[in-house]
């Protein structure tokens, strides 16, 4: 959830104006802040499945060090969703163990 | 059972007796008056450099406790607000005949109102009494920390630090 | 290639102050850092600081962040953004990415403020999704406005342990308890005692035993220790909890300083391998200087003032400033950052960096 109202930020003002396509489901989101943020405001938390053991993944660190929360973007396996910001249109997909890259690519 | 700001994370009664910022009793009788609970050395002196009076004295090194001059203490409140630790209040013992008034620093939102009646709460979060808001100052100069005074039966005003946090 | 005179590696609190005292200095600066936007971790800080008018206490850290961006905008200072350095090559040739490219850039001077990054905990469940570093939600929170959860279990209480726990809070979640190995906590108490008062338990004296879920958090269970940190049968509690935030320390983020060949040392108490260096904050190599939690985990205060004095030394080294001129200026830093390290909070880092510094005096190859 977001937080709306802070007591020392004051009001969040900005508008959920970009969408985004997470394993085929609509999302709304934020432009400017990061994948991460925008999943986990939807309530969003297993990122990816680890390779061998097939266990779920989510965000550490948030800063881009630990690459426990990479996903599938834009058909791209592998990318940090905490570092990276949301576009208008982008596809997510939660990861299955290393990912692959898109045929077309 | 283990008590003490380092075990619990209130200061104890010893600790606070023993500490240098806390008014006399003499001087709590006379009016509003800063109550200052900072027990530890830490370097940090913002509350004297706010205080116009100079009634909080923390000198060289700045780890030393801050000490309360209660004569010069005008109960301005400005030190509760200035305090990054969130550890001065405001106490005025005597303000009717038969309740006082705690004045705490509220960073939480959504603030009381004034003329709310709040649920009041110990240094250990813990349900005391429940207080009028008398007063809500916010100013620009506090940034974002406000101060909440609640009007409480007197025997209380030793033990009642903040209320219950809306959610 | 590119050149530049200085180049400043990490646009956190030492990073920034580093350049504006370089630029001041009339110095050229180029500072890089791998996101999207400077300052660090400042912005996430939305607490007063401590220290005296100096330290500019009583301020909140991102206001504080605000501040230097403005100083090293109008000092001119050039920042790459979004350009993650990856290794610093003979010659101070710096390697670096940007627009997912290779680029590189030369200095006649470095100076390294790459920070430090949270510790994780091993126990069983410590993967699942929930399980966060205490800074991870502090970014979210008060960065993103997002919140990780709604009931919040706090491991470690340290300064960063009860800060979070207390902005958490702000943010309008639960901390249902804050846990502590030790028997005693270990940050401020003035910190503990703002989230006692808001009802939060601190249990000392217990640890994470497990955490349990199927795809996310669920709740843990917490277990009592004894003096010898064994656990306690029969004081296993069971509860309930969305987020598991772990607060047990930070690291240096060294991979820079190794990569160049800085001489490391082994230090603890200010968080594990740093690099050596001197009163000038310059490392064994010459013209490399480290500044900030990457030179020993401290706060951002203490960041700023390292960061100070390795640009007013870098400054000096290139003749900016005369010897006496640098030695006022260093004087006053070095005034100012004894202070944060002084009581017993403080007095362990002091030691543990006077050490370190005597290390490189006592046997060093400096030049």
């Amino acid at each position: 959830m977001r937080v709306k109202h802070h007591p020392i930020l004051g009001e969040d003002k900005r508008k959920e104006n970009v969408t985004i396509v997470v394993d085929g489901k609509k999302i709304k989101a934020i432009e400017g802040e990061p994948i991460a943020a925008a999943l986990m405001a939807a309530g969003i938390r297993v990122f990816r499945k680890t390779p061998k053991k097939n266990q779920p993944r989510g965000v550490f660190c948030a800063i881009g060090r630990c690459t426990d929360c990479v996903m599938t973007v834009n058909g791209i396996p592998n990318v940090r969703t905490c570092v990276t910001l949301v576009e208008d249109g982008m596809v997510i997909e939660t990861q299955k163990g290393l990912g692959k890259w898109r045929e077309s690519r | 059972m283990a008590k003490g700001i380092k075990k619990t994370g209130v200061p104890s009664w010893e600790e606070l007796k023993s500490s240098p910022g806390l008014p006399d009793a003499d001087r709590l009788e006379e009016g509003p008056v800063a109550f200052i609970e900072c027990v530890q050395e830490i370097p940090c002196n913002p509350c004297e450099t706010v205080c116009p009076f100079g009634a909080i004295e923390v000198g060289s090194p700045i780890t030393n406790l801050p000490k309360l001059y209660g004569e010069k203490c005008t109960g301005c409140g400005l030190c509760v607000a200035a305090c990054p630790g969130l550890a001065i209040f405001k106490v005025h013992k005597n303000y009717t005949n038969t309740t006082s008034l705690v004045e705490f620093p509220f960073e939480y939102h959504p603030l009381p109102k004034t003329g709310e009646t709040v649920r009041c709460v110990n240094r250990e979060g813990k349900f005391v009494v429940e207080g009028k808001v008398v007063k809500i100052r916010n100013s620009k100069q506090f940034d974002a920390t406000a101060l909440v005074t609640v009007e409480v039966p007197k025997k209380y005003f030793l033990e009642v630090r903040s209320i219950e946090r809306k959610r | 290639m590119k050149k530049t005179q200085v180049a400043i590696i990490g646009a956190g609190p030492a990073g920034l102050a580093a350049a504006i005292e370089v630029a001041r200095a009339g110095g050229e600066v180029t500072l890089l850092d791998e996101n999207h936007k400077p300052g660090g971790q400042l912005f996430k800080q939305i607490h007063k600081f401590f220290g005296s008018r100096e330290h500019r206490a009583g301020t909140r850290g991102f206001r504080i962040g605000e501040k230097l961006l403005e100083d090293t905008e109008k000092l001119g200072v050039k920042v790459l953004l979004d350009s993650p350095v990856y290794s610093i090559f003979k010659d101070f040739v710096i390697g670096y990415i940007s627009d997912g490219r290779e680029k590189a850039i030369q200095a006649e001077r470095i100076i390294l403020a790459t920070g430090a990054s949270e510790n994780a905990l091993a126990f069983p469940g410590c993967t699942l999704p929930g399980v966060m570093g205490a800074g991870a939600a502090q970014t979210m929170i008060n960065v993103h406005r997002v919140l990780p959860g709604k009931k919040i279990i706090m491991v470690g209480s340290g300064n960063v342990g009860l800060i979070v726990s207390y902005q958490l809070l702000q943010a309008g979640a639960d901390v249902i308890a804050l846990i502590e190995a030790a028997a005693e906590i270990g940050g401020y108490g003035v910190h503990a005692s703002k989230i006692r008062r808001a009802g939060v338990p601190i249990y000392t004296s217990y640890t994470i035993q497990e955490v349990i879920g199927k795809n996310s958090v669920e709740g843990a269970v917490i277990v009592g220790l004894d003096e010898k940190w064994k656990p306690i049968k029969g004081t296993e509690k069971l509860i309930e909890a969305d987020t598991v935030c772990i607060a047990v320390g930070l690291s240096p983020l060294a991979e820079l300083a190794w990569l160049a060949g800085c001489e490391f040392a082994f230090v603890p108490s200010l968080g594990g391998h740093v690099p050596k260096h001197d009163r000038n904050m310059e490392t064994t190599i010459k013209g490399l200087y480290a500044a900030g939690d990457l030179t020993g985990i401290e706060e951002a205060s203490s960041a700023m003032e390292e960061g100070r004095l390795a640009g007013i030394a870098c400054a000096e080294s290139l003749g900016l400033y005369s010897k006496e001129e640098a030695r006022d200026l260093k004087e006053k830093v070095w005034a100012r950052l004894n202070t944060l390290r002084t009581g017993p909070f403080g007095k362990k880092r002091r030691d543990a960096k006077d050490k370190l510094i005597e290390m490189m005096e006592g046997g060093a190859d400096i030049g």
